[in-house]
């Protein structure tokens, strides 16, 4: 699925980073601030183009060889990329305003990760 | 500092400590195990370690499912899930199971926690046509529903009936525990706890603790040392699947 | 004898149409179906975690065995020399090919994630009988493919015996992997058995052939070709041959069940059971689909009766369904052994017969599979020769002598 996103998250990279002034009137993904820290777990332009790789890189680690380093991990998307709603709880994706879905709305790429993952942050104490 | 590093530094300290506490006990066993449990997340799973169950059936209550109530709390199913309001009981997931066992000739009962067997040659990944269904190098059967097509012939060939098929939208789930419509899930020994050196839920939630986690190769855990010193069957042992999971007085 | 003229069917009339139409709207049907049954999630089917393959495998599975089966009107002209036959080889081509097509979109658009197909078929799992049948599945249309151009291209029909051979292999090949499936579950009484493959391919002959004869006469009728009794009474005495083949091994398998103690109990559950699946084996199979047929077949007032050879090629097919709803739904409503010669009892149904009944949405996709087959027959002999213009006996019985007429 994400194979065909490529190009379009590509392109949407380029729209937003060159900022051509033949396009500022173009309509951009509203994409939301990060709650915490100033840095990504990689270099912004870099998660844009290839947060997929590392996501899948990261599910076969996970899930087949039982590796769980925390960095590039869906979980630790979410302690920093989350978009309170207006009651102060974390929103779900399915609010467009969810992190993943301004861009993924935007570029019209559809993804199945939440058929079975949860989309915000773990709550605390969760755990037994 | 980022949660990262914070992290990083916890597991640092902690290995050492625990590296420090056995060396202390050198000799007790006990600690050296626990030590080789604590594997650092970026290592992968090993062959060197196959986890395992023990569950002694004398200990186990005919009208005690904690252990089932916990897997539910732990994975978010049954109990532990408002999701599944559309299948109707004979569709909705359960991961483990009370069994009662009667004995046709004398009437003898027997109740015991079923589930996933963790089997060596485990039927359902040989059948998986995608290898969804997997066993992980530490002797974990489970599947990875990102490769899972939603066939149902693992579920046609496991002989404990230890998978489900999820029949609709969920929406409920536990972070630790990604389920979802269309693929196959079953227990999965915790494995999010193993990895973090944990127990299995069921087995820490017993209340006679009769169930026993551990490494069956470590010939100085526990359950290693019980196994070999005491009588246990596996079921269906005519098989000849090898499971990770004995049981005793059944 | 003269050469065989093949020639499309002129597909103008208000019929031609109007079957077309019919078989259009049971696709929608079932493509509709399917789109319900993955936007709610299986729920809104009557399978479930006990009985976790229903009626789409049902159709499925006949449709894919029948397709094999379809192919061996092809195969005994171009391989073992029943020139006779030859005129039909191509419908059976087509036909095999239909029937698989159709067979196949109703297993895939039953699967939890039709949309992961392609994904799957990079990770093939070598150990897994699914995946090789992928392979053979796939390979097949390929072959047969290349089998039909090598009969309907002049220049290569000299290659035909070759491809015919090939095909018959993997035929051969492709309905034991089907067999298979079935065969090689340790886990359940009713499967387990090394002959499911050979019943397999047993069975296949007498669909196949029943569904070719019903196509066949279909469209002889319909077309207003002439179709003489000479084929006509190689169809039924063949029909009996492969339906007495079948039988033999499905007696076969219940006997060897029979004889074994750790099997008696779920041969009581299939052969002797106040239940739907032994009303089925033997009402369905056994007195509709096998023996009824046969008597059609050999019974000298039935002789060269189109009416009631037609009524035999029904009721093998209706029959062999009953044989595979027997096979796959009744082998997992008899309750799992956990423990041999225990009783076991659970809040997940062990150690009871699990019920099913399927709703019609799994009904609708699976009948939604024949229509495809029909479909690519029906618009297949309309756009290339598959069909001899004429089968009366003056052209195909190498026997024949004006004055019998």
């Amino acid at each position: 699925m994400k194979r065909y996103g490529y190009p379009f998250l590509l392109l949407l990279a380029l729209l937003l980073t060159a900022g051509t002034p033949a396009l500022a009137g173009a309509p951009l993904p509203d994409i939301p601030e990060a709650i915490k820290g100033e840095q990504c777990v990689e270099d912004t332009e870099f998660m844009r183009r290839n947060h997929m790789e590392l996501l899948e890189h990261q599910r076969d680690d996970t899930v087949r060889r039982g590796i769980r380093t925390k960095k590039h991990s869906l979980k630790n998307c979410f302690t920093c990329h989350v978009v309170m709603g207006d009651d102060g709880k974390a929103i779900t994706v399915s609010d467009p305003r969810h992190f993943c879905r301004e861009c993924h709305d935007y570029a019209a790429v559809k993804v199945d990760c939440w058929q079975c993952h949860v989309s915000t942050p773990e709550p605390k104490g969760d755990k037994l | 500092m980022s949660d990262n590093q914070i992290d990083s530094y916890k597991r640092r300290f902690l290995g050492q400590s625990a590296a420090i506490a056995g060396a202390a006990t050198l000799g007790g066993g006990l600690v050296l195990t626990s030590v080789a449990r604590a594997r650092p997340a970026d290592q992968a799973a090993s062959s060197a370690n196959r986890w395992g169950l023990l569950i002694d059936t004398s200990k186990c209550a005919s009208d005690c499912d904690e252990c089932v109530k916990a897997c539910e709390m732990e994975h978010g199913w049954g109990r532990g899930s408002t999701d599944e309001q559309h299948s109707r009981p004979e569709q909705k997931a359960q991961w483990m199971r009370k069994v009662t066992v009667r004995d046709r000739a004398t009437g003898h009962e027997t109740s015991l926690p079923m589930m996933c067997q963790h089997c060596a040659y485990p039927p359902c990944v040989d059948v998986c046509p995608t290898g969804a269904s997997m066993k992980r190098d530490d002797g974990i059967v489970l599947v990875d529903k990102h490769r899972c097509i939603g066939c149902r012939y693992c579920m046609m060939a496991c002989p404990y009936k230890a998978r489900s098929f999820i029949h609709e939208d969920l929406h409920d789930q536990k972070t630790e525990s990604p389920r979802g419509k269309g693929t196959v899930e079953s227990c999965n020994l915790c494995v999010n706890r193993v990895d973090r050196g944990e127990n299995p839920a069921c087995a820490d939630a017993c209340p006679e603790k009769a169930i026993l986690f551990g490494d069956l190769k470590d010939a100085n855990s526990d359950i290693a040392r019980r196994l070999a010193s005491e009588p246990s069957t596996e079921i269906r042992g005519d098989l000849r699947l090898d499971l990770g999971v004995r049981y005793q007085n059944i | 004898m003269k050469p065989t003229t093949f020639r499309e069917i002129s597909g103008n009339s208000t019929g031609y149409w109007a079957l077309l139409g019919l078989l259009g709207l049971i696709i929608a049907a079932g493509l509709g179906a399917a789109w319900y049954m993955e936007h709610n999630g299986h729920w809104v089917t009557g399978m479930n975690n006990q009985i976790v393959w229903g009626m789409p495998h049902v159709f499925a599975v006949f449709l894919i065995v029948a397709a094999s089966g379809a192919l061996n009107v092809a195969s005994m002209a171009s391989v073992f020399g029943r020139t006779a036959l030859k005129p039909l080889s191509r419908l059976s081509g087509l036909l095999a090919i239909a029937l698989l097509a159709g067979g196949l979109m109703v297993l895939v658009l039953d699967l939890g994630h039709p949309d992961r197909l392609i994904m799957a078929m990079m990770n093939l799992n070598f150990m897994s009988i699914f995946a090789w049948n992928i392979i053979l599945y796939n390979g097949f249309f390929v072959i047969v493919a290349v089998y039909l151009w090598t009969m309907m291209e002049k220049r290569a029909n000299r290659y035909t015996k070759t491809a015919g051979m090939f095909a018959f292999i993997w035929r051969l090949v492709l309905t034991t992997g089907t067999g298979s499936i079935f065969g090689f579950l340790v886990a359940r009484q009713a499967y387990d058995a090394a002959i499911m493959a050979p019943m397999f391919i047993a069975l296949s002959f007498s669909f196949g052939l029943a569904i070719f004869m019903l196509v066949l006469f279909a469209s002889y009728r319909w077309g207003g070709r002439p179709l003489g009794d000479y084929m006509i009474i190689r169809m039924q005495r063949l029909l009996g041959l492969f339906v007495v083949a079948a039988l033999f091994f499905v007696v076969v398998y219940h006997l060897t069940n029979l004889y074994a103690a750790e099997h008696r109990d779920v041969e009581h559950f299939m052969l002797d059971g106040n239940n739907v699946y032994s009303g089925l084996f033997w009402v369905g199979y056994i007195l509709l689909g096998s023996l009824v047929p046969m008597a059609i077949a050999w019974l000298s007032p039935f002789r060269a009766s189109i009416g009631w050879i037609t009524t035999a090629a029904v009721l093998v097919v209706a029959g062999g369904m009953a044989m595979i709803y027997v096979i796959i739904i009744g082998g997992q409503a008899y309750p799992l052994q956990l423990f041999p010669g225990k009783d076991v009892s659970s809040s997940f149904f062990d150690g009871v017969v699990n019920p099913y009944s399927p709703t019609l949405a799994e009904t609708l996709l699976g009948i939604g599979g024949i229509g495809i087959t029909l479909a690519i027959v029906v618009v297949g002999i309309r756009l290339l020769k598959f069909l001899p213009l004429s089968l009366e006996d003056a052209r195909v019985d190498p026997h024949y002598k004006a004055d019998e007429a």
